[in-house]
């Protein structure tokens, strides 16, 4: 190493940190972004290809499954296998089944558990974060432990054969988390409010119908989403309560489909499952903004 | 202002409804349970006291023992997963793709609401092996493998279970710490980019750690919905070949309906709210120790 004594020291900018050249940076970018790309595509097909396949599977006749590959797409589009599953499959007897349960079920505990929720948080009254605490313990509950004293009870109330037992224990399952999650939303608004409406005389029920319930409409719509979803696809309670088989839901009638139907006919039971599939699939795209904001805001914080 | 909100009778009208449900469903029958576990017998043959016996028999129960240790196996083998690849899909949403996740978001967000069932059945069609090969078996075959009869044994169906509810789920989790990833001040990691702090590094030292109470949360909450696996086992496998993918849950289930003992049915029952109750304890008190030391 020579030292230089000639060159007079130059006063240049700071030296920077060191930034790869033109061609050096441009390659390194385009590996990271290539290899984003591909990642997302990766995980794109993952999510979509099964359910690409199972549309495109529901389409074939019975030859095409037992004679060509499955992963082949049909050769003919045969729609008959939907008016199959829908009728003969009893899939829209069943949609009837789980609709006259979601409906009441979801409409009780969002009723009751905004009611229970503002009684709970905005109101005054001694004893009552005891209550919560007991309500709100009410989500570590398993369903299971419930099921025998139920079935027990819906039995001797002589309502085994028809859908209540269903729409009652869906209730009062959900409603502890409902409790819960309006007691929270119910915090958030500000006391003031409250104080407002009572010097403009508002009575409670005006003040929590037309006042608590519009401020909190996000949090009561998140809430529908979460309640849906679980009702529209529980299995357990469904099946522990629907003997009967012209009562049961969509779920226990396509867990049934693929025992006596399904292995012997393929078309309807790829019909059954594409309707399943795609028809909840489009509530999700219409409301999925909701359920996005909804988990990424209240369900952590609590 | 105080006699409108401490008006007694409103509290009675507005809350009764629910507590009535509460009590009706939950508490009662929670009880109930309890003193169920000590008969044996059914609703319509009736019942008789044998004390302390459906405990002893479920100790010495070797379905119970399987049920037992295969709950726990998949329990834990899918919370890992679901934490691992949530928390990983999680940073890719809020690093990599930042304000561009939103469609990500939602596609890999699909699979969660979907009824189990179809999915079950979508994916016992997908690994399928007779009449004809589903896509996996195909794929196997043209990379030159074997073809395997995934349902036909205890090891591969759990694989294929643990796939599929992986495959379920990880868009829940990605969501759940993703929203505890992006209340991450960025001053923080500025600071931290700054100190020369970037990729695995920033993830390790500053990331990881601002985030634990969020992972915690989702450990639990993954534990204990994984404890609870019933829809997914009874529609892919009925809990076969045998009983080799029964958890306590199908095991209760078959108990109680099929053999129609409500009393030894109570009993698993108890076992597996006692195993919920206790492994979340569990979590919650090291999550809370590793909290205050770090």
């Amino acid at each position: 190493m020579t030292v230089d004594t000639v060159s007079p020291p130059v006063h240049t900018d700071p030296p920077r940190a060191p930034v790869p050249r033109g061609p050096d940076r441009a390659i390194a970018m385009f590996a990271g972004k290539g290899l984003t790309r591909l990642l997302i595509a990766v995980l794109l097909v993952v999510v979509c290809y099964p359910l690409f396949w199972i549309l495109a599977t529901s389409f074939k006749d019975q030859n095409e499954f037992l004679d060509k590959p499955l992963w082949k797409m049909p050769a003919t589009l045969h729609g008959s296998n939907y008016v199959d599953a829908w009728t003969n499959g009893r899939l829209g007897h069943n949609a009837l089944n789980s609709l006259l349960v979601t409906v009441p079920s979801l409409a009780m505990i969002l009723v009751f558990g905004a009611a229970a929720g503002f009684a709970l948080e905005v109101m005054i009254w001694r004893g009552r974060s005891a209550t919560l605490l007991l309500i709100v313990g009410g989500i570590m509950v398993p369903a299971q432990i419930i099921l025998l004293p139920l079935f027990t009870i819906y039995f001797k109330l002589g309502l085994t054969n028809t859908l209540w037992p269903l729409i009652i224990t869906y209730v009062g399952h959900g409603l502890p988390l409902t409790v819960f999650l309006m007691a929270t939303y119910f915090r958030g608004v500000p006391r003031e409010m409250f104080e407002a409406a009572t010097i403009d005389g508002a009575g409670i029920y005006r003040m929590f119908w037309s006042i608590a319930v519009p401020m909190v409409r996000n949090g009561l719509f998140t809430v529908a989403l979460l309640m849906f979803f679980s009702i529209w696809n529980d299995l357990l309670i469904a099946l522990t309560f629907n003997v009967d088989k012209d009562l049961q839901t969509v779920q226990v009638g396509l867990l049934n489909f693929s025992d006596e139907y399904g292995s012997l006919q393929y078309g309807p039971l790829f019909a059954a499952i594409s309707i399943t599939v795609f028809s909840t699939l489009l509530v999700y795209i219409f409301i999925n903004r909701q359920v996005m904001r909804g988990l990424t805001a209240g369900s952590v914080k609590g | 202002m105080e006699s409108v909100l401490g008006n007694k009778k409103a509290v009675a009208v507005l809350l009764g409804p629910a507590l009535i449900f509460f009590v009706g469903v939950i508490a009662v029958p929670v009880v109930w349970s309890f003193v169920y576990s000590l008969y044996t017998g059914n609703v319509i043959r009736g019942f008789t006291f044998v004390g302390m016996a459906n405990f002893t028999r479920l100790w010495h129960d070797p379905e119970a023992h399987q049920a037992f240790w295969f709950t726990l196996k998949y329990a834990l083998v899918v919370t890992v997963g679901q934490i691992l690849l949530g928390y990983a899909l999680a940073l890719l949403y809020v690093f990599v793709l930042r304000r561009a996740s939103t469609l990500v978001r939602t596609m890999v967000f699909f699979p969660v609401v979907l009824p189990t069932v179809s999915v079950s059945l979508l994916f016992s069609r997908f690994f399928q092996y007779a009449p004809t090969d589903g896509p996996i078996n195909s794929f196997l075959k043209v990379i030159g493998a074997q073809h395997v009869d995934f349902l036909s044994a205890g090891g591969t169906s759990f694989i294929v279970l643990v796939v599929m509810d992986l495959w379920r789920t990880q868009g829940f989790y990605a969501v759940l710490l993703y929203a505890g990833l992006v209340e991450i001040p960025d001053s923080v990691l500025d600071a931290a980019r700054v100190d020369g702090a970037g990729g695995w590094r920033l993830v390790r030292h500053v990331v990881v750690p601002m985030s634990l109470p969020v992972l915690f949360s989702a450990v639990i909450f993954s534990f204990n919905s994984s404890l609870k696996v019933f829809d997914s086992v009874l529609a892919l496998t009925r809990g076969g070949p045998g009983s080799d993918t029964t958890p306590l849950n199908l095991f209760m289930y078959k108990t109680s309906f099929l053999s129609t003992d409500y009393g030894y049915g109570s009993t698993i029952a108890l076992l597996i709210t006692g195993v919920c109750l206790v492994v979340t304890l569990a979590i919650f008190r090291s999550s809370r120790r590793d909290l205050t030391k770090g």
